[in-house]
């Protein structure tokens, strides 16, 4: 092997090694399969997760790999969910995972048209912009009553069989099954787009964007595909929503869900996709603890749990999990026969 | 039409003094400040304690919810929002809105869910004749006192030492130190008097706004249209911006209540995306 | 205008650019020819910085044109300009903190060869990219930290990593904004021999105030004064011009 030829390989294999999956990212996936069967009595609480993870990991798309803070992602999630519930309500499409594909697509032409009022601006115009933009979403919903049910929600939803085979029960079976495998395909996109050159340019625009344009990356159309990809993510989260409860209401389009998918996002960490999962996990479970001790005031706790992140620092929770990270790198890094060099080969010559 | 001209001067000269502080904290201040409304509706409920319960002068507790608000801010501000000026505008978000949501949940927890009205004085209830004119006692008295406190503002900050140090302090804080400003206790004694101002403002339009434990959330986005359509240069630019506001969501209401608040999301969005520096700011004075 | 002539690396006509009431850039009119290795040196505040983000598009002029080789690029965005053959370095290191001298690199070269927007390949599965990143890191000697993150490399391997980003572009014209701002003296040869190292048909526009650099490695100099461009010549003729002396040498052989 020749000394460049080493290099050449040493460079190939620093991509290949970021895109290569941790021991630790499948033990998380085999977990979360094991419930299935291990936990059946948790499957509603869980496909709620499920939805949670999915909207967060969408938030975390825009926020953790494009720099965009927004206040409004709930109207891509409530757009989803109405497009759902009114494909089900009147039987335009039955069968679940082909409208939920139109929810998504529900979601991502809204977010392509308003991509571009979130282009440019500072953090603080987009935070307004977003938000603006979800409260007008929510307002136009309320007016149109006739269509959406204005305050009292979306009634009378009946949902068909998932690919005409799979009933949706009381339990929570097949809506959880569902909803996870919908995760999972969504994940594993998200994985890939992240970890591609488009994913690449938009952490170079994100961490500098200055230098980013200086090697000739144009930016907005990266912002606008990634905004877009991410509100059809959180439209397919809000159809998850609507077709696993057969009914969706203006909650789904409120700021608090729009605030609740930050704060799902922020206990898991961003930018690195499985924050937003952790932080279902955690969020829900936390909800649901809360409810037991305290039932009405929720939103006391979320508030003091926000403000103390901030307090204690962002950096410092998400640390928690680094100390696993790097574990994880270290095993997943390990393979029988063929250790990562840790100095480069062929650099001092022949060894 | 002209009755809705007068409700909505009113009601924007109301929104300009709820929204005064904001315009220091988030325009200045570069901090953004969601938790702006709870202050307001602080004021409000202190207002309506004294006066509904313990039987205060009405005049005198709208001076309490000043005093209150201001307080609560001060202690706020020296022990929590200190730590967090420095900090991403992403942490400034969550962090103000967890004290939303903690301040609607204690509101809710102490004061009940309802919507609640301060009981107002009978010299101040129906109509009085101006030149000819009908007008709501109660609506000319918030134009005055509005009318007044925006002058008093405009005058201190322009005329007074504390504003010219606060003008230094926001413009470059190094620099403002170097020239022995306290800058801390410039910022705090601005944060509490905005504060103030907003919870005047809570007490004074309870009769308008209603004032139930989401107040901070309902009004969060138009006091940040104040902000951001009026710019950061001076305080006409919110007052006008108040004034457009105001008149704006009356006239709408009255003449479309179709559309509801549906015009003044609109109008917000697209100023930010044609001027983001505000509708008022004069061009090239950065 | 004689139609057989080729046309220069780079130009500005009378480029202008107004700060309200200031003058930062006043009637620049240059001409680089191709593979000219043109200095521009000027005292603080001449407006060199002012002319770099003009000729890159960062600023929009208030008036006056450029050209690259000859096409009009006087209102098209920066990254645009880069497509079309011209790259820059920047005085105050702008890199990707938290990516590897192999990603940064690879980056640049993806987005030269249009798959820059690819959303569904791992960067580094083109064998051709990976032997464009080799060459570079090999070229300015970047193999030894290229699995470290930016942030924790040295900051003569930063300073190298900036030159190598920008000819990662494989511009037509570089512009170097003080190539070694800040460099320890230890580690200062190797910028410069990277810089010397450039090939001969890249046109090189170097903004420096070292007077050995400019020197050893200019072969034109154009002297920035004011905005204006005071004196332009080969390095005998700037060196042995009075005025330039009054007003520019003087003060920075002093510091």
């Amino acid at each position: 092997m020749t000394s460049s030829s080493r290099l050449a390989a040493a460079i190939a294999a620093q991509f290949t090694d970021r895109a290569r999956w941790s021991l630790l990212e499948v033990l998380f996936w085999l977990v979360a399969l094991s419930t299935i069967w291990l936990l059946p009595d948790q499957h509603l609480i869980l496909a709620e997760i499920v939805i949670w993870a999915l909207f967060a990991l969408s938030l975390d798309l825009i926020l953790g790999y494009a720099g965009i803070i927004s206040l409004g992602h709930a109207a891509f999630f409530g757009i989803g969910a109405y497009t759902a519930g009114l494909l089900a309500k009147h039987a335009l499409v039955g069968e679940p995972v082909l409208a939920l594909l139109l929810a998504g697509l529900a979601g991502a032409v809204f977010g392509f048209l308003t991509s571009f009022l979130v282009l440019r601006g500072t953090d603080l115009t987009r935070l307004m912009v977003t938000l603006g933009i979800a409260l007008l979403v929510r307002e136009l919903a309320n007016r149109f009553g006739w269509l959406t049910g204005g305050a009292d929600g979306l009634q009378g939803i009946d949902m068909q069989p998932v690919l005409g085979l799979f009933r949706f029960d009381l339990y929570g079976h097949t809506a959880y099954i569902y909803s996870l495998a919908v995760l999972f395909v969504l994940f594993l996109l998200a994985r890939r787009i992240v970890g591609s050159p488009f994913g690449l340019a938009l952490l170079a625009i994100k961490g500098n964007p200055l230098r980013a344009s200086a090697i000739g990356i144009g930016a907005d159309r990266r912002l606008i595909g990634i905004y877009t990809l991410a509100a059809a993510y959180a439209g397919i989260a809000g159809g998850l929503l609507t077709q696993t409860t057969a009914f969706t209401s203006l909650e789904s389009l409120s700021f608090d869900r729009s605030a609740d998918g930050l704060l799902v996002l922020i206990i898991g960490g961003t930018g690195h996709l499985y924050g937003g999962l952790i932080g279902a996990v955690v969020f829900r479970f936390a909800q649901d603890w809360i409810a037991t001790a305290t039932p009405q005031y929720w939103q006391f706790w979320i508030g003091l749990f926000l403000v103390l992140i901030v307090l204690v620092g962002r950096d410092r929770i998400g640390g928690w999990f680094t100390p696993l990270r790097r574990l994880a790198d270290r095993v997943g890094a390990w393979r029988p026969g063929k250790t990562r060099p840790t100095v480069l080969p062929g650099q001092g010559g022949a060894p | 039409m002209i009755t809705i001209l007068f409700d909505g001067i009113a009601y924007g000269m109301l929104l300009f003094v709820l929204a005064a502080g904001l315009s220091v904290t988030l325009g200045l201040m570069n901090f953004v400040n969601l938790a702006h409304g709870a202050f307001a509706m602080a004021g409000g409920y202190a207002a309506l304690v004294l006066v509904n319960r313990l039987g205060v002068p009405f005049g005198l507790g709208l001076v309490c919810a000043f005093l209150f608000s201001a307080a609560l801010g001060a202690l706020l501000e020296r022990t929590l929002y200190v730590h967090v000026y420095a900090k991403s505008h992403l942490d400034q978000v969550l962090f103000t809105i967890g004290l939303v949501f903690m301040s609607v949940a204690v509101v809710d927890y102490t004061m009940g869910s309802s919507q609640q009205f301060i009981l107002i004085p009978p010299a101040l209830q129906g109509q009085v004749t101006v030149l000819g004119l009908d007008m709501s006692k109660y609506r000319l008295m918030i134009i005055v006192i509005c009318g007044l406190l925006t002058l008093l503002l405009q005058l201190g900050l322009t005329r007074t030492r504390f504003g010219s140090r606060l003008r230094a302090a926001v413009d470059d804080q190094r620099v403002a130190r170097g020239l022995g400003i306290n800058v801390g206790a410039v910022f705090a004694m601005t944060f509490a008097l905005g504060s103030g101002l907003a919870g005047l403002g809570g007490a004074l339009g309870a009769e308008i706004l209603g004032l139930d434990p989401i107040f901070p959330l309902k009004y969060m986005i138009y006091f940040l249209i104040v902000v951001t359509v009026g710019g950061t240069s001076s305080i006409t630019g919110p007052f006008l911006a108040s004034l457009l506001l105001g008149i704006g969501d009356v006239a709408g209401k009255y003449y479309v209540p179709r559309l509801g608040a549906f015009v003044i999301y609109t109008i917000m969005i697209v100023v930010l995306i044609w001027r983001p520096q505000g509708l008022f700011v004069r061009r090239g004075a950065r | 205008m004689n139609p057989a002539s080729v046309p220069p690396a780079l130009e500005t006509r009378s480029l202008e650019k107004r700060f309200g009431g200031i003058v930062a850039s006043n009637q620049v009119s240059m001409s680089i020819a191709r593979g000219a290795r043109h200095a521009l040196i000027g005292p603080n505040g001449a407006g060199k910085t002012t002319l770099i983000n003009l000729l890159t598009g960062v600023l929009k002029p208030s008036s006056g044109e450029i050209l690259l080789d000859g096409q009009d690029i006087t209102t098209l965005e920066p990254h645009r300009r880069v497509r079309l053959g011209m790259a820059r370095t920047f005085q105050i290191n702008q890199l990707f903190a938290d990516l590897t001298p192999v990603e940064t690199l690879g980056l640049a070269i993806s987005e030269r060869l249009g798959t820059g927007t690819h959303w569904w390949r791992v960067p580094g599965s083109r064998p051709e990219v990976v032997a464009e990143i080799a060459a570079l890191l090999e070229r300015f000697r970047l193999t030894e930290v290229m699995n470290e993150r930016t942030a924790v490399l040295p900051y003569g391997k930063q300073r190298l990593l900036e030159i190598a980003l920008a000819f990662a572009c494989q511009p037509r014209v570089l512009l170097l904004d003080e190539p070694a701002a800040g460099v320890p003296d230890a580690e200062r040869h190797e910028i410069l021999a990277a810089v010397a190292g450039l090939p001969a048909d890249v046109t090189v526009l170097l903004i420096e105030h070292d007077m050995d650099i400019v020197f050893t490695f200019a072969d034109r100099i154009s002297v920035l004064v004011n905005g204006q461009v005071f004196v332009e010549g080969t390095p005998d003729e700037v060196a042995r011009d009075p005025r330039v002396k009054a007003v520019y040498l003087g003060e920075s052989l002093d510091a």
